[in-house]
Order: structure tokens, then sequence, then C-alpha cells
């Protein structure tokens, strides 16, 4: 990663506590701005409590958030969250589920248009526009919310482990998908997962984290070519040397 | 070894709603032998569900037959235990009720069942839980409650349908290795259904590989690397590599 990138989102001294239990303690990073960049951790971590916090929907016990350098807040900044579970809007069709937070954000109808003809395309929603959420299969929802999320151009986008349950195979290729849009749309992009090899697979950079209290054990950078080789014995070395560092099973 | 369960010509058709029909399973033929580990993988709904719902007696075959020791299958009976997806434990049943529930309702005796009940309960890592409700448990834990119970009914064969698919991938990858532990310490015949062709390569001593909806067979690996399996082994991978190649992709 080179130190000439801009950083556009910084973590600092960020902790949380809830009574007497202690999540998160101490955690500082930066994002660069368009960086795609994976946080693994074990089980139990408290890694939605993470992510939680980085929304800004609930209070941090210490510690701040900067995005551009501003503390981060959600009626200014725009930041976007795709959650395990596909979350669209079941009484939008595809198109009406990616135009929504456009129309929100008042966005002149020429640019929705544009954005929205653009992800679809991407993500091979086009020929699906006029269906229903419940006329779809879960990894073609997860698609539209991915789809609904780069659209918004954010500031920020967090994902919470969107392909857990899916094979692997399908895995793959919805995760090539998402590097081809991060890739055309430049997002910055915060992954969180419990899987070594998807987050191997996709990031240009992994934090992983200890168990609670929860901090940074280690900053692993990922510098292989893409589309990216599981059998590669680099891909190899890192994934279990991540592993290494949070194995408890 | 000796042909434990065979499926012969097994299809499945639904009528679909509206008129027209829709065909899940063509001809599915294959033979499982007696305490074999064997995994059948494919993709999101190929109907692996609905073959293993037929072996275990719950639905019927539109055509074809399954064979238990020689014996058609009309009905479920406990010589085949279930484990299910969604766990389904019963929620107001403790660990221990919920794992001697089927030699309770055949009218077991109590000494008897609730032996065996805690050996299964022990055998898979819960002793000290046998009064904790489902509840109370983690969804790893819930799961193994539900192998117990399978366990307990002294079934022939065990089925388990996708047993670790709401896992996370930390636990679903302890989980792999207990399953393995159990079943050495306690040999049967399993049939355990998957889309995780990572899980079936490191559980299986032999896969067979489904096709997309209709389900037909579509490849067959037998996996002949030795136990315990590394999970990031170069011949580990290669297999992974070469049965994702034949495998369809669903989206």
């Amino acid at each position: 990663m080179a130190s000439n990138r801009k950083v556009k989102v910084t973590v600092r001294n960020l902790t949380k506590r809830f009574d007497d239990l202690l999540v998160l303690t101490n955690v500082s990073f930066d994002v660069y701005d368009g960086e795609f960049l994976c946080i693994v951790g074990p089980t139990g971590c408290g890694k939605t409590t993470f992510l939680n916090c980085l929304t800004r929907l609930i209070p941090l016990t210490e510690g701040e958030i900067l995005i551009d350098g501003e503390p981060a807040d959600p009626k200014k900044h725009n930041i976007a969250f795709v959650f395990q579970e596909p979350s669209s809007m079941p009484w939008l069709t595809v198109e009406d589920n990616i135009r929504f937070g456009l129309e929100i954000k008042k966005v002149p109808e020429k640019e929705i248009q544009e954005r929205v003809n653009q992800v679809m395309a991407l993500v091979g929603l086009t020929e699906f526009r006029r269906y229903y959420p419940r006329q779809l299969s879960a990894s073609m929802l997860q698609r539209v919310v991915i789809a609904r999320s780069f659209a918004a151009k954010p500031d920020l986008l967090l994902m919470d482990e969107p392909y857990g349950q899916l094979d692997i195979k399908l895995r793959y290729y919805l995760e090539d998908e998402v590097i081809r849009i991060w890739q055309e749309m430049k997002t910055t992009v915060i992954f969180v997962t419990h899987n070594i090899e998807e987050a191997v697979y996709l990031a240009e950079r992994i934090l992983v984290l200890t168990n609670k209290p929860t901090t940074i054990k280690e900053e692993v950078r990922v510098d292989l070519p893409r589309p990216r080789d599981f059998t590669d014995p680099e891909f190899v070395r890192i994934r279990e040397h991540v592993t290494d560092l949070i194995k408890w099973w | 070894m000796s042909a434990k369960i065979v499926c012969e010509n097994v299809s499945k058709t639904f009528p679909m709603r509206g008129g027209g029909e829709l065909q899940v399973l063509r001809n599915i033929s294959f033979a499982v032998q007696e305490n074999e580990f064997l995994v059948l993988l494919g993709p999101g709904r190929c109907g692996k569900t609905t073959l293993l719902n037929i072996i275990a007696g719950l639905e019927d075959p539109t055509e074809g037959r399954v064979l238990l020791d020689g014996q058609e299958v009309t009905g479920p009976h406990p010589d085949r235990g279930m484990v299910f997806q969604n766990i389904a434990l019963f929620p107001w049943k403790t660990v221990l009720g919920n794992v001697e529930m089927g030699p309770r309702l055949r009218g077991e005796d109590k000494e008897e069942r609730r032996k065996r009940a805690l050996y299964y309960i022990k055998l898979v890592g819960l002793e000290g839980f046998e009064n904790h409700f489902p509840h109370q448990l983690s969804g790893g834990m819930k799961q193994r409650v539900g192998i117990a119970r399978a366990y307990c009914n002294n079934p022939e064969v065990l089925l388990m349908d996708e047993p670790f698919g709401h896992l996370d991938a930390q636990t679903r990858y302890l989980m792999e290795q207990e399953v393995l532990r159990i079943w050495q310490e306690a040999r049967r015949t399993v049939i355990f259904v998957t889309n995780n062709i990572e899980e079936a390569v490191y559980l299986a001593d032999r896969i067979i590989v489904l096709s997309a909806c209709p389900a037909t067979i579509k490849a067959e690996y037998p996996i002949t690397i030795p136990r315990p399996r590394n999970y990031t082994d170069p011949v580990f991978l290669k297999m992974r590599q070469e049965i994702s190649e034949k495998m369809d992709l669903a989206l």
C-alpha cells in the first residue's frame, strides 16, 4: 500500500464498552481512498459491534472516526451497509430497490438512471430489473443489495459477511463480481468475514483482530495479482499465516 | 463391504402451482457401502434435500426406489437418523430431553435410554449441558445436540442435511473435525449433503456430485487423501479445484 495514497477514513483509539464488558479496546487504523480492506477475527470477537460503531449508529465509548478528516456523521457522510442476510425491500422491484437511496439523496434523475443502469449491468441484473425480490434466489437478492450500495457511491461501504452461506463456487463468482464493481466504482470498502480464504481472495490489506477485548493483532498486505488463485503457494502461505493468528478451533 | 443403501433410478417431480410440473431429481442411482462416509455435493436448490428426504422415507419418489439392506423403504423409521439443516430441536425440551425423545416415544426403558442419551451427549462434547435448553446454546452446540439425538435412536444410517450451513466458517471447521471424530468412534453409514466443496473433500470417503436442477449424478470422486486432512495441502486444493470445475454454477 503506497503511503502516498490518500487516507479516506481514520479510526483512532476506538473503544466500546457495554457496562462492564469491554468489547473493543483502542482500535486504530486508516483506510485509504478506494481501498478494499478485509477484517477477520475469531468467532465472537465483537465484529458486529465493531461495524455498528463504524456506522456511527451506536455511540463510541472513547475514540473517534474521521471521514476526509471530519468526524464521521451519518447525516453528512454517506455510509452504506450490506448485511449478512439480503435486505432488499420486498415491495420494490430490483430497479426501484437500487434507485431508492438515490431518490432519498435527491440525486438528479438523469444521474440516477445512469448509475442504476451501470450497476445493474455490472452485476448482471439488467434483465431482471422489473422482478420483485420474491421472484429471485438468495444470491440474486444479495446482488441487488450490493448493486444498491455501490450505486449510492458511498464514502464508506461496510460489508458484513455477505456471502456467508453460499457454496464456494458461487462465492468465487460473486467475489469476482464485487471486485469488478469495486474497481469500476472506486469505492472504499471494509469487508468483514470469518472466512480467511475469502479475505485473502478479496483484500488489498487484511486487519486481523484479537479475541475480546478486541484490538488489532496484525496487518497483512495481500499483493497478489487478480483474479487470485487459491492454489497459488503464496496465496496459501498468506492464508496459513492469518489462520495461525486467529485459530481457536 | 456390502451395500447398505441403494438408490435405484430415483426421480421426483413436483406439481407446480398454476399447472405444469417441476422435475427435481432424474434417474439417481447409487449404492452406499456399510460404514462409508458418502457426501452428496451439489449447487444450491438442486434437489439435495429432496433426495435425502426420499432416503429418509419422508417423501415418496415419483419413480424408482430406495433399498436399505435389500428392503424397500416405504416410510420413515428409526433405522435412518436425520440431522436437519435448520437443526429442529424441541425448544421446550432440555438437551437430554431432546436427545432421548426418540427412544422415549417408542416406550423404551427409561434407564436404558437415559444411559445411551448421556453417552452420546458426552460423545458430542456436551457433558455438563444436559439440562440446558436450546436457547441457551450457541449454533454449533445446538447442532451437536441434533447429532446426538440422531445417534441415540441407534440408526443404521445417518442422514445429514447441510448440518453446518448456518455456522460461521471457523465454527464449521471445528464441527467438521468433530463429526469425523464422532464417526470414527461410533461407526455408521453416513450420507452427508452439502454445497461446500471444501467440506466435502475434508469429510468424504467418496463424493457424488449432483448437477443443477433436475439433479442427476454428474461425477463421482473417491477421496483417498489420508485423514486427518489438511485444508491447504496441495493435493487437497487440487481436488477442490477439479471438483469445482465439474460443478454447475447455480445463480
